[in-house]
């Protein structure tokens, strides 16, 4: 197992290389003018500024020198200033990381749980109604665009029955939790007011994540339950599970402690494709529902071409996914023998 | 002939079936369900009634109202249907001609050739794809400006490595195969053997995945176009459709139309492709034939 997991770490390097090389290439369709954006926060008005400026980046350098100093600059941490967050990109992605997480974790404890348990009920019951049911709701699921799905949820619940609010907190509750008196431990709201003993406040947090979770999280329940349902249906025709019955275990007994532990395993390697799917996700769900994550300032910028900073986001994004992928594979080689022998 | 029937006997292939018909249909016949004004320069650029902001009911004028400026819904969603067919296919041709190319060369040559296209697709593949494609299309839209072309070469641009993996692999079984030795031992050359007798026997799981994806690149760019990315304004694109509906968010109780109209055009539109996608899957995939009773 342990050769396998160095193998994959000495792969990241490369990986890490070739991903800053993309960006680099995409950066290069900005003019020097633009690019100056990498290094200071406004670009001067005066020509002769202009062109000192550019020179002392070397912005009119060989592309590999240039390469080497945004290099340079990105491993610090630095990647460049944002025209539309009139901050560094950086300070603008720590600044609504908490925010996005927060929504993250907040859809993907019901991801995780409904779409295991429609999967596991619907492959047991095959070919049933409840099997049908789910399978159509998977598949209507699976082609229903988000941005539709989410505008159709704040229709009904917000605009006709105003049951849930837009936004991330009420006017009250922002007061508060940008009040001296409240400790923003986290960034994220519903844990700070928690951990403040505001509870009125935690509430009024999780009434505006709701819907965005909801939207967020329904595609990947279509997606595991998919993959827990074909998966459980080919554990449950192999021999060991037919000699389990044949022992005279319960039928209870026989899809818990036997089936499901072996079903689940290609479950854990959509993980990846669970990771992609929310990373594009807060993007339109973030922008819909007006919840100011990193997810809504990149469709933000992105709109008005502020290119630096979408090109900072998209960096950060690749480096999550690909230390995604590679937790995704080690865990699976962890739970999974027969991973680590080839 | 096996297939088809199959096919037809199943409800959500044949539902599927009927909706891709009426798509192609409306595509069809665009032109006269929906006439463009006599002097209209574009057929695809919407005709507007008036200049008023807010979205106007359906009405005997306007089947399916108007929406944010006074873009007839009906006119739109019919054109719109053209544009998707337009955008799908495109895309899915040019990302799956690009991936053959590729994934072929890494898979006949092999060797270091292999190993640093491989590489090159698992840096395209390190990036969230529709993240991807909207960071190129606004690196794009800085250079030329607005219009569809610049989401469809984002989308091609990280489109293709699916079906690089998907052709090298295929390719990799079928080059050990005996007839690829038998037409080497007869002294035919490499790009003969790739072209007439590999590439031949690898190809079909690839058109079929790539056919089914229609769906989803259509979806990607109607995303694309709803984050004010895609076509430019006014242009007959579902996804552009919708986001006239972003500023009226409050009061969509009262104008459900223009999310309702333009938001079904998609989703039955991929709907369609994905239920035949899926009952494709269970004919062709031996493992669970026979689990459908």
């Amino acid at each position: 197992m342990w050769r396998y997991i160095v193998r994959r770490l000495l792969a990241l390097p490369i990986l890490l290389f070739g991903i800053s090389l993309l960006i680099f290439a995409m950066l290069q369709f900005l003019s020097p003018y633009e690019r100056a954006s990498l290094y200071v926060s406004d670009i001067p008005k005066r020509q002769g500024d202009m062109e000192a400026l550019i020179r002392k980046y070397g912005l009119d350098r060989p592309l590999y020198e240039q390469y080497l100093r945004w290099v340079g600059n990105v491993v610090k941490g630095d990647l460049g200033f944002s025209k539309r967050g009139k901050r560094p990109v950086s300070e603008a992605i720590a600044h609504l990381f908490p925010a996005t997480l927060e929504l993250t974790l907040w859809s993907g404890i019901p991801i995780i749980w409904i779409g295991i348990s429609l999967g596991v009920l619907s492959a047991v019951h095959q070919n049933r109604w409840i099997d049908q049911v789910t399978r159509v709701f998977a598949i209507v699921g699976w082609s229903f665009p988000t941005f539709v799905f989410g505008l159709l949820l704040l229709m009904i619940f917000y605009a006709k029955l105003g049951w849930f609010p837009a936004g991330r907190l009420s006017e009250w509750a922002a007061q508060v939790v940008q009040s001296d008196a409240f400790r923003a431990y986290t960034g994220m709201n519903t844990v700070d007011a928690l951990l403040n003993g505001r509870l009125d406040v935690f509430v009024d947090a999780l009434r505006h994540i709701v819907l965005p979770a909801i939207t967020l999280s329904y595609l990947s329940w279509a997606l595991i339950l998919r993959v827990t349902r074909s998966s459980m249906l080919e554990t449950l025709r192999q021999d060991y599970v037919t000699t389990a019955r044949a022992k005279g275990l319960s039928e209870r007994e026989v899809v818990n402690r036997h089936a499901k532990p072996n079903a689940l395993l290609p479950v854990v390697t959509i993980g990846g494709l669970n990771l992609i799917m929310l990373l594009n996700g807060v993007v339109i769900t973030e922008t819909i529902f007006n919840y100011r994550g990193m997810g809504w300032f990149f469709a933000d910028a992105a709109l008005h071409l502020d290119v630096i900073t979408i090109l900072g986001f998209t960096l950060f994004n690749a480096v999550i996914l690909v230390l995604g992928n590679l937790a995704v594979d080690v865990l699976y080689a962890v739970i999974d023998p027969r991973v680590r022998l080839t | 002939m096996k297939l088809a029937r199959q096919f037809v006997r199943n409800p959500t292939s044949l539902l599927g079936l009927l909706l891709l018909l009426m798509f192609i249909v409306v595509a069809l016949f665009a032109p006269l369900i929906a006439p463009p004004k006599p002097n209209q320069r574009d057929p695809y650029l919407i005709p507007k009634d008036g200049f008023a902001v807010e979205p106007k009911p359906p009405n005997a004028k306007h089947p399916f109202g108007t929406t944010e400026g006074q873009y007839d819904l009906f006119y739109g969603v019919v054109w719109g249907t053209r544009t998707a067919f337009k955008v799908g296919v495109i895309i899915t041709f040019c990302t799956v001609a690009i991936g053959l190319s590729v994934g072929s060369i890494a898979a006949y040559r092999g060797g270091w050739v292999d190993e640093i296209i491989m590489r090159v697709v698992e840096v395209f593949m390190a990036f969230p794809f529709l993240l991807a494609a909207l960071t190129m299309s606004a690196v794009l839209q800085a250079r030329l400006g607005r219009g569809i072309i610049t989401g469809m070469i984002a989308l091609i641009l990280f489109g293709w490595t699916t079906y690089a993996r998907l052709i090298r692999a295929d390719i990799l079984t079928v080059k050990e195969r005996d007839f690829v030795l038998a037409a080497r031992a007869m002294g035919a050359g490499d790009l003969r053997i790739l072209l007439r007798h590999i590439i031949p026997n690898a190809i079909f799981p690839t058109m079929v995945a790539a056919s089914m994806d229609i769906g989803s690149y259509v979806l990607s760019f109607a995303a694309l176009s709803f984050l004010g990315l895609g076509a430019e304004i006014g242009y007959a694109d579902w996804g552009q459709l919708i986001s006239f509906a972003r500023n009226w968010i409050p009061a969509l109780a009262k104008h459900w139309h223009i999310v309702v109209f333009p938001g079904m055009a998609i989703l039955l539109f991929v709907l369609a492709w994905n239920l035949i996608g899926d009952a494709l899957r269970d004919i062709l995939d031996p493992r669970l034939r026979g689990a459908r009773g």
